[in-house]
């Protein structure tokens, strides 16, 4: 190994690294709001990544059946419960919310699908149509069960996870697809040649980690999820909905997966199935950070990137192994230095 | 009145009754969902282009879902020969899947249509017949296209399970005999975001030539890698990579790549006399018309020449046996061991006893991507 090598290999895991963290930052907003180990945040990046990829050769991504029909199922479970508690008011909001809006999102869908040359228009409806999914796989797969412990939370994550690959593979067939690259610069920096797509992920990964701190300090919203972090029913008693806060919470992980998944789609070939690895290196880092933490499981995200890209260089067959062995010890350092909190405490 | 509709009741209940046992049941356990799901599609899209008979009989498909999981697919056959009674089975999409599958036909003495290749040595595969080219065979025309060309050194970066495995055995024992030195053995998953690292220790080895070991839309993350480091030598892909999606993902990258394959795949550019041009050129279209153009692939092949050979054994079974009887499994088994010179989309098939695969070198055509198409190399 020299300096050429290493310097490339670090410029391979800082971008690498970057798109880990923004999954473990998306995995720790769900889990500190919801207690849900958000095993599906892979399947954002899939989907964002191969609905951008599908609008670019002119096609409709099976995505937006997904996004109307689970709208309209959301909608008609609202209304439901509205209905029950005789709140006909809250009905005009449902509709719109659940019905209309995934139908303006289509409508924008075809639109962009007959403009595939416009890059920008893409990534507005491939953002749109992946984040709305969020929301929705939290009203029809955990919200109903919110105070559940947190295993039947994982489990059910699974199964959601298994459904949406599932859905994945019947909306994008089993090959793998790229998007183009974007702009197509390349910068010369001493020996190492830095492509524009590496700058924009380190870049946008900065940005988002910033907005995200934004919203957490220093707006309403933000102070809503964190006091539902903190104590569910003490903020159910001061008047936060924890349902609003769920539902809040996963359209940010969807919103976050989508942004991966686009940064991602022109560097690498994604499959149907591809989230999972990449949200499994982003769990790492989230569990580094107990899960809990934003600043040390961005960095250690991070510290994943780098592993993962020497381990290719030194030991390429053993790679997924190292990366994934690197959570024994960390466990054990974890279990061995904090106090277990139990868990429901406040139930 | 009675006595006159009798005969024609009695007739018909006969005719029935032999025509049912007449039927040939095969299974097939196919994994079209999980990390073979690319491949599996092409494989069971086949069986909607199956004939009604086979070998004259009528002729009763049973598909069953594997998920790319052997122990899922081991448990299919055991289902497909204990409670379905098929005379024969095929499947399934990865080696671990169709290595188990072997081992119970095995077993349970039942005819089994391996549409991947097996990790077992030939004596161990006594019930299963080998569809697809042997990975050696295959190699052998890249290996030889590189002696051709001078090419001393070659590097090999290939998927970290068993095909890249596969794939890098094959290349090992042909490069030794032909004076050409493996100079790395890197692995990627197909799922990996990047491969800087394993294309770095390429690029450092500095070799004439990369023999890629992926399979389908996989194969082109390593080249573009290559090609983006400035990689400027000829990148090799076997026999799982040539398909449409390939190019549509690797682009103006991959343009020059060379690969080997089966015939079906540029049946246009065969010569008039090569012998599997017409099955193969039938078999293509066909599929095209169902599927849209350009979904032409290697695996749909395999399932047909699967059942082709099949359609060969059966006649002969028949004479010996009645089909759902275990005499007929070795009656079936018996021919498919003699079956000559069955034309199938890949090849022609000579089996005997001690050769379970039955391919030759007519079974594969070098082929190269020239302005976005793979094209028959002159």
């Amino acid at each position: 190994m020299n300096l050429a090598i290493a310097l490339w290999l670090s410029q391979d895991a800082v971008t690498n690294g970057a798109v880990y963290a923004l999954i473990a930052l998306a995995l720790v907003v769900v889990f500190t709001v919801t207690r849900v180990i958000f095993v599906p945040q892979g399947e954002f990046i899939s989907y964002a990544a191969l609905s951008l990829a599908t609008l670019q050769v002119g096609k409709v991504p099976g995505t937006i059946y997904a996004l109307i029909s689970g709208g309209v199922l959301v909608a008609i479970l609202d209304s439901i419960a509205a209905l029950r508690r005789k709140s006909l008011k809250r009905l005009p909001s449902i509709v719109f919310v659940n019905v209309v809006l995934p139908l303006a999102i289509a409508a924008a869908t075809w639109w962009s699908a007959s403009r595939p040359d416009d890059l920008l228009l893409q990534v507005a409806v491939t953002l749109a149509i992946v984040t709305a999914l969020g929301p929705i796989v939290y009203r029809l797969a955990f919200q109903p069960l919110a105070n559940a412990s947190v295993l039947v939370l994982l489990i059910v994550a699974v199964a959601t996870h298994y459904m949406l690959t599932g859905f994945g593979l019947i909306f994008f067939g089993g090959e793998g697809l790229r998007a183009h690259m974007f702009p197509d610069l390349q910068f010369q920096l001493g020996i190492l040649n830095i492509s524009g797509q590496s700058i924009a992920i380190v870049v946008t990964s900065l940005t988002l980690i910033a907005l995200l701190a934004f919203l957490f300090g220093h707006t309403v919203y933000g102070k809503a999820l964190r006091a539902t972090a903190i104590n569910r029913v003490g903020a159910r008693l001061v008047g936060i909905s924890s349902e609003f806060s769920g539902r809040l919470s996963f359209a940010l992980a969807a919103l976050i997966g989508a942004v991966s998944g686009i940064l991602v789609a022109p560097i690498t070939t994604i499959y149907y199935d591809t989230g999972l690895m990449i949200s499994l290196k982003g769990f790492i880092g989230s569990i580094i950070g107990g899960m809990t933490s934003y600043p040390i499981a961005a960095v250690s995200s991070l510290a994943v990137g780098f592993l993962e890209s020497y381990s290719s260089f030194w030991a390429s067959a053993f790679k997924e192994s190292i990366v994934f062995t690197l959570i024994i010890p960390v466990l054990l350092w974890r279990s061995l230095t904090t106090f277990r909190i139990e868990e429901d405490d406040e139930l | 009145m009675y006595r006159k509709l009798l005969f024609p009741i009695l007739l018909s209940i006969a005719f029935a009754g032999a025509a049912v046992a007449q039927e040939v049941t095969i299974g097939l356990t196919m994994g079209a969902t999980g990390p073979g799901a690319s491949l599996g599609i092409h494989y069971k899209n086949a069986f909607q282009l199956m004939p009604k008979t086979i070998g004259g009989q009528p002729v009763k498909f049973i598909i069953l879902e594997d998920k790319t999981d052997a122990t899922e697919a081991a448990k299919n056959a055991r289902k497909l020969i204990t409670e379905d009674k098929v005379d024969a089975f095929m499947g399934s999409v990865a080696v671990p899947s169709t290595t188990q599958l072997a081992q119970i036909a095995n077993e349970l003495k039942t005819p089994h249509m391996a549409l991947s290749p097996v990790a077992l040595p030939p004596d161990k595969l006594q019930w299963s017949f080998v569809v697809p080219q042997p990975t050696t065979l295959m190699m052998s025309a890249i290996v030889d296209h590189m002696k051709a060309h001078g090419i001393k050194t070659v590097g090999y970066i290939g998927f970290s399970d068993s095909w890249g495995d596969i794939v890098y055995k094959s290349l090992e024992e042909l490069a030794g005999p032909a004076g050409i030195k493996i100079v790395t053995n890197e692995r990627y998953a197909r799922a990996d975001t990047s491969v800087t690292g394993q294309v770095l220790k390429i690029m450092a080895a500095d070799p004439d030539a990369v023999v890629v070991g992926g399979s389908g839309t996989g194969g082109a993350l390593p080249h573009l890698a290559l090609v983006e480091r400035g990689f400027k030598k000829q990148i090799y892909h076997n026999h799982g990579t040539v398909n449409r999606e390939f190019i549509k993902v690797g682009g103006k990258s991959v343009e020059g790549a060379i690969a080997v394959t089966g015939a079906l795949i540029v049946p246009e550019d065969l010569p008039a006399d090569n012998p599997v041009k017409k099955v193969a050129l039938d078999f293509t279209t066909r599929y095209e018309q169902t599927f849209g153009p350009g979904t032409r692939n290697a695996f749909a092949g395999y399932s047909y020449d699967a059942f082709l050979l099949l359609d060969a054994a059966v006649p002969v079974a028949i004479k010996k046996a009645k089909p759902g009887t275990q005499e007929f499994r070795q009656a079936l088994h018996d021919a498919l061991e003699n079956v000559k010179n069955v034309i199938g989309t890949h090849g022609v098939y000579n089996m005997t006893p001690t050769d379970h695969t039955g391919l030759d070198q007519r079974a594969r055509v070098l082929v190269q991507v020239v302005n976005g198409e793979w094209r028959l190399m002159k």
